[in-house]
């Protein structure tokens, strides 16, 4: 029993941790119906930028986190500029071969930067360790992560549904020609939407150091895992991506704890499951 | 309809069938650019004529592979029964996922043709007692090709048998993209609707050039693992189905020939920047990827082949 509590809170923790790498590709993803297979190499840049300021200037930890956040804005902000701009309207082909381009170039330079090997992180005595509750050792980190996700996906989905900016990223989205004769100015937004959806996914290759691992194959190796929670969640809302990555989450520690020697199989059978069965999404858009 | 066969054609095979005097060290090298451009070729069946966006390619050249190496494994070593072998299943089981593919967008193909290919790549490192798991499949051991012919060291059994096994394909593969169901891939990928529209039965065509480009896959496969008599986990990974994708559009996609140039070019710039430095080599593949694309994706094939039509049509 007190390892099935300890497996789902373990799990939550990962499923909100995915949640926020993956949330900005699936605005891109998902609603600019823009393939960005580099959306880790943004989460990569956040977690190197944390990393290296924890470790060469003695930035304490909750201090990296938003410099995680703005660098990684700020590199989707001038990429978007200089590239994927030009990539909206071609085919899903180019896109591909852009990003994958893309990955290609940020492992070398992580490769040439930092070398290939996987980066330490210490975290703050104070989010380390572990509490013991009704006879269950909750790790203080996974409660910090779930607390962070939690909090970001509520004032997300505040900032989506109830400000003006908002709404004029879901006209946006919905009929960019329309939005624009209303007078949103659609590239503004996109663009802004795209720098947070790049920051939220530095800010969790930041938290995710201690869970994820980091090391310059880390856009590769995850993903899928991102792909995994745009294609199941849908494009709906916040709450699909949400309910997917937590899913997602509980799904692969479940499997690694209870299942080891199968790993990762399992999890991939339900990906191409799920999306013969919904290729919409499990939370369909109205 | 009439084949016309150009000169340039004739030139591009005389050359690779003088490989022996013109690179006699290097033939166990330009075997693996022959595979790969084969590779590259049925990859081109699919997405340069059909339009299909695949990143899971390498699962039938796994396939493949590991069809071959376990048959020669467990004493079925004579290659050429074992190649068709090989092609048979690879084609099988591209014919057996084909209705996953070729339905669904652009988007859910991607995802769908990489989760097969991550699983079948999870499924051979499980099965380590069959495939060998991450050591690689040990003991293929081939017979000599048609009973006279023994596999030697520098590679000259296994260029030849490549090159003939290429060539025969290509040639079939040449046949196919010029007959109306090669033109009718063309229409579903310039607009799958009006085909539809005009009673082509677009699924259907779909999925048999994907079961057959799965089993030119599949062969390609069995060539590497006959002519190295190994197979490594790295026949199924994604990284096969990513550079395969760079290959074709480096060469140009949609021209048949593109695959081979593009792979030629891949590796032997793969074989000269990473003994430099692999980084080197991997920053110039991303670089060179997104330059190409922003040129608008021709290839080195394209480019010409624009050059020499706008010639052409110049009064």
């Amino acid at each position: 029993m007190a390892s099935l509590l300890g497996v789902l809170f373990d799990g939550l923790a990962y499923g909100m941790l995915l949640f926020l790498v993956s949330v900005g590709l699936s605005v891109t993803l998902g609603l600019m119906n823009f393939v960005n297979l580099a959306h880790g190499a943004f989460a990569m840049l956040g977690g190197y930028v944390c990393v290296v300021l924890m470790q060469r200037w003695g930035v304490p930890f909750l201090m990296a986190l938003p410099a995680a956040f703005v660098a990684s804005a700020a590199a989707g902000l001038i990429l978007e500029r200089v590239l994927y701009r030009r990539f909206y309207r071609r085919s899903h082909l180019d896109q591909v071969l852009v990003t994958i381009g893309l990955v290609f170039m940020a492992i070398a330079v992580a490769t040439w930067m930092f070398g290939p090997q996987q980066q330490p992180l210490r975290l703050p005595g104070a989010l380390s360790g572990q509490w013991t509750l009704l006879g269950v050792d909750l790790n203080v980190y996974r409660c910090f992560l779930l607390v962070v996700g939690a909090l970001l996906a509520w004032t997300l989905t505040l900032v989506l549904e109830r400000t003006r900016f908002g709404a004029a990223v879901r006209a946006a989205v919905d009929d960019a020609r329309v939005a624009e004769a209303l007078g949103v100015r659609v590239t503004l937004v996109f663009q802004l939407t795209f720098a947070v959806g790049c920051g939220l996914a530095g800010l969790g290759g930041a938290l995710g150091v201690e869970v994820l691992g980091l090391d310059p194959t880390f856009p590769l190796k995850y993903i899928v895992y991102f792909l995994l929670v745009v294609a199941v969640g849908g494009t709906g809302s916040l709450k699909g991506p949400l309910f997917a990555a937590l899913l997602l989450g509980v799904a692969d520690v479940a499997g690694k704890y209870y299942l080891p020697q199968v790993g990762a199989f399992i999890l991939y059978a339900i990906m191409v499951l799920l999306l013969i069965v919904r290729p919409q999404g499990l939370v369909a858009r109205a | 309809m009439r084949l016309r066969t150009g000169w340039l054609e004739v030139l591009f095979w005389s050359v690779l069938a003088a490989g022996y005097v013109l690179w006699p060290s290097q033939l166990p090298f330009a075997s693996q650019v022959l595979i790969a451009g084969l590779f590259a070729l049925s990859y081109d069946l699919i997405l340069g004529y059909a339009g299909i966006l695949s990143l899971g390619h390498a699962a039938y050249f796994g396939v493949g592979a590991y069809a071959a190496g376990l048959l020669a494994a467990h004493g079925w070593g004579e290659p050429i029964s074992g190649l068709v072998a090989a092609g048979l299943v690879a084609g099988l089981a591209g014919l057996v996922t084909s209705p996953l593919v070729v339905r669904g967008t652009d988007l859910t193909r991607l995802m769908i043709t990489t989760g097969l290919g991550l699983l079948l790549f999870e499924l051979a490192n499980r099965l380590g007692a069959i495939t060998g798991g991450v050591d690689g499949l040990q003991g293929v051991e081939m017979q000599p090709l048609l009973g006279a012919w023994r596999f030697d060291i520098y590679g000259r059994t296994a260029y030849g048998y490549v090159l003939a096994v290429v060539f025969v394909l290509f040639l079939a593969a040449r046949r196919l993209v010029r007959s109306p169901f090669g033109l009718s891939l063309r229409g579903i990928r310039g607009n799958p609707g009006r085909m539809r529209a005009i009673g082509c039965r677009v699924d259907l065509h779909l999925a048999a050039v994907y079961a057959f480009a799965a089993a030119y896959a599949g062969v390609a496969g069995a060539l590497l693992s006959q002519t190295t008599q190994f197979v490594g986990l790295d026949v199924l990974s994604f990284s096969r189905s990513a550079e395969l994708l760079v290959m074709l559009i480096v060469g140009g996609a949609g021209l048949l020939y593109g695959g081979f140039v593009g792979a030629a070019v891949f590796m032997i710039a793969h074989h000269y920047l990473s003994s430099l430095d692999p980084v080197y080599w991997q920053f110039w593949l991303g670089a060179g990827l997104v330059i190409i694309v922003l040129l608008g994706r021709d290839g080195i094939l394209g480019f010409f082949h624009r050059r020499r039509s706008s010639a052409a049509s110049a009064p």
